[in-house]
């Protein structure tokens, strides 16, 4: 998809404003949260089970090299063929190509956040076949004709009523009069529409959870069961994965499967967990006749050894963002690219740049609430950070906001003007607050005050009061 | 293509050279641990006898709305299956996966039961299907596909039947890997089933039978 994350400010503002948005958003944040603190509840060794799944995949991205050949090697013993991707054009043209060799008119999908990565239905449907999403949530945004707004949720901002007009105008088959109204409902429809095109399609392509570098397995981890269909039913089966899904044995990959689902989706375990080794062996009743893996880089290779290395163990689970304040208040589609939330502040400036992508970070209240949930304990805030000094200095940041950390610099560099000026600023807005004790316009503050008061300091500054109660001064050097 | 492979392997060594951390192992030791099979945490909840995992692997395929059967002998199949099916409206009817153990089923006792064989076409309403095990520490089922056990029965049938017996019911997911592997090489497709399909792509609220089985109904065959 064609990135629009320059326009963060914009999107957010629009997304606020969106009264469908905010209602969908509103039954997520309860949702998400309290059945993930329900399954953790559940498992006792959690917070252990979290700092092995870091470990083990500290050590996978430490001997990448090694793991990824191992994995080509076992993949290839048997009978899949293996492809590298160095980018995401390359990763397309192999997939094209291959639907090509086997004259595929109809393509069908399993949930694959990097096949939204690399614009793959774009080009599928360019080169003139017929692609569908069967995850249902990723059909029903296929349908909308919009990208998905969520990694693990794909139609998290999308109200019940609204997937009845997506059907109403999409399936021509359904007369007027048939009930749509209810979930069940839906659910049929979807379940019989997308039933017909698992038979027709020639090529399934599958995303995977992990690459098992032991077996030269793939593993994809869904509820529906569609993933499955999609891989089973189709003549040719395409996974695509990136680098960093490689993990080294079974045994490593059922590790950190016990943090995924209790993470995503609050489950104990996902409903299907399918690990696929090759192409239908002779004996086989069913399967797909060929199995390719397209192992793509997109730049990931050089974050390794580097301050960004850490973003390779996620596991795309969404906790993140189920979790952040800022994705609730405003959605997936806001961040303008592919991977939303906390990650995304963090993925997108790495795959973009900072000039696309430099204020996503700033898309963040540093609370924290990301890095305390992520199972891969990925220091996400850390990141942010690392990319707002970034944007800083290679002067991007806009000329306010350059102007107000420079004179905030001058103060915070001489401690008595920083103190006289708090004092000072502090009474003047008492002036300004009255008898209210809050402020509903203030010079410089109307993105603030627009929307809601400022609330006015009630008493002496901080400084004042730690000196007060005997609290040290840094001793000075 | 290689060039790329080339092109993608050399930044990933380089890079990692270059920062070279104390994780940086050697290939003999990197050899070693990728055929080693060695385990993580185990959890706690699976610290009980082999009565207690049994309960175990019951009450959490209960708890995401597998429905489980608990049968004496294989002898008692026939009666089971022919009541679950009339129970739940559905036909005497079924594919099953061309298995010894299900073929030793005495069928007979049930004739109007009716047993086509073989991978699923769509057209099945009900599925019966062999595990290899269950895992007790999510209420999990272990199948391998192969020629006694065709993937498309698990997923394209309404109804999913899945016979395993209490001998095979392990603690965790591990313990299930070394069942998968006393089998012999490993099969194109090993499926971790742990209740029926379901979605929350509709407001967020769980729904039973998204494109996979609405049901999966466990018959649990006593066999110490
Ligand atoms: S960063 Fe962590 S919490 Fe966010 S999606 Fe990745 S693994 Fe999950």
């Amino acid at each position: 998809m064609q990135p629009h994350s320059h326009n963060f400010k914009a999107n957010a503002s629009h997304a606020l404003k969106n009264k469908n948005l905010q209602s969908a958003l509103s039954q997520m944040k309860v949702g998400f949260i309290e059945r993930r603190q329900t399954a953790v509840d559940d498992m006792p060794e959690f917070e252990e089970l979290r700092d092995q799944a870091r470990d083990l995949k500290n050590h996978t991205l430490a001997n990448l090299d090694f793991y990824l050949e191992r994995y080509e090697q076992k993949a290839t013993e048997a009978g899949g063929h293996v492809h590298w991707a160095a980018t995401a054009a390359e990763a397309r043209k192999i997939i094209l190509d291959i639907c090509e060799s086997v004259d595929a008119k109809n393509v069908t999908k399993g949930k694959s956040m990097i096949s939204e990565e690399i614009a793959l239905n774009d080009a599928i449907e360019a080169a003139g076949l017929n692609v569908v999403e069967t995850d249902l949530g990723e059909y029903i945004v296929q349908l909308r004709k919009e990208p998905p707004s969520h990694i693990i949720a794909p139609a998290v901002h999308v109200l019940r009523s609204e997937v009845e007009d997506a059907f109403r105008e999409e399936h021509k088959h359904l007369a007027d009069e048939r009930r749509l109204t209810e979930p069940s409902d839906l659910l049929n429809e979807a379940r019989q529409v997308l039933r017909q095109k698992y038979m027709e399609a020639e090529v399934g392509i599958t995303g995977a959870n992990f690459l098992i570098a032991e077996t030269g397995s793939s593993v994809i981890v869904t509820n529906e069961g569609n993933g499955d269909l999609t891989q089973t039913l189709a003549k040719v089966h395409i996974v695509i994965a990136s680098i960093e899904k490689v993990v080294p044995t079974l045994e490593d990959a059922s590790s950190i499967l016990r943090v995924l689902a209790r993470s995503a989706t609050g489950q104990d375990f996902s409903s299907y967990t399918t690990f696929s080794t090759g192409p239908r062996r002779p004996e086989d009743l069913d399967g797909p006749e060929q199995y390719h893996v397209v192992i793509l880089d997109n730049g990931r290779s050089e974050l390794l050894g580097g301050e960004f290395q850490d973003a390779l163990r996620c596991i795309r689970c969404g906790a993140c963002m189920n979790h952040c304040p800022v994705y609730h208040a405003v959605g997936g589609h806001s961040y303008g690219w592919v991977y939303p939330g906390p990650i995304g502040s963090v993925l997108t400036p790495t795959f973009l740049g900072v000039e696309e992508a430099g204020h996503l970070p700033n898309a963040s209240t540093f609370c924290g609430r990301c890095e305390s949930v992520c199972p891969m304990r990925i220091p996400l805030p850390k990141m942010m950070r690392h990319y707002r000094v970034k944007e800083y200095e290679n002067g991007l940041s806009p000329p306010s906001v350059r102007a107000g950390l420079d004179i905030w610099g001058f103060f915070a560099r001489r401690p008595s003007l920083y103190r006289m000026a708090s004092r000072l600023g502090s009474f003047a807005l008492r002036v300004m607050g009255g008898k209210r004790g809050r402020a509903d316009s203030l010079p410089l503050a109307g993105g603030w005050t627009d929307h809601r008061d400022m609330p006015i300091p009630t008493g002496p500054t901080f400084q004042d009061q730690w000196s007060a109660r005997g609290g040290r001064r840094r001793p000075s050097r | 293509m290689s060039g790329s492979r080339e092109q993608i392997l050399g930044r990933i060594r380089s890079n990692l050279t270059q920062a070279a951390g104390p994780l940086r192992e050697t290939p003999e030791v990197l050899e070693k641990r990728t055929i080693a099979h060695e385990r993580g945490i185990r959890p706690s909840r699976v610290d009980k006898d082999a009565a207690g995992l049994v309960d175990l692997f019951v009450q959490r395929a209960e708890k995401v709305n597998a429905t489980v059967a608990r049968i004496a002998s294989i002898d008692d199949i026939p009666d089971a299956l022919a009541t679950y099916l009339a129970n739940e409206n559905l036909p005497a009817a079924f594919r099953m996966s061309d298995n010894p153990d299900l073929n030793a089923v005495p069928w007979d006792k049930r004739p109007a039961l009716e047993i086509t064989k073989g991978a699923s076409d769509g057209k099945d309403e009900v599925g019966l299907s062999r595990a290899v095990g269950g895992v007790a520490e999510t209420g999990t089922l272990i199948l391998a596909s192969g020629k006694e056990s065709p993937t498309s029965l698990n997923f394209l049938p309404e109804t999913h039947v899945v016979m395993v017996k209490r001998s095979e019911i392990e603690g965790t997911y591990e313990d299930g890997w070394d069942m998968v592997r006393a089998k012999g090489a490993l099969s194109r497709a090993v499926n971790f089933i742990t209740g029926p399909s379901r979605t929350g792509d509709i407001e967020q609220t769980i729904y039973l039978g998204a494109h996979g089985p609405r049901r999966l109904h466990i018959l649990l065959v006593d066999d110490a």
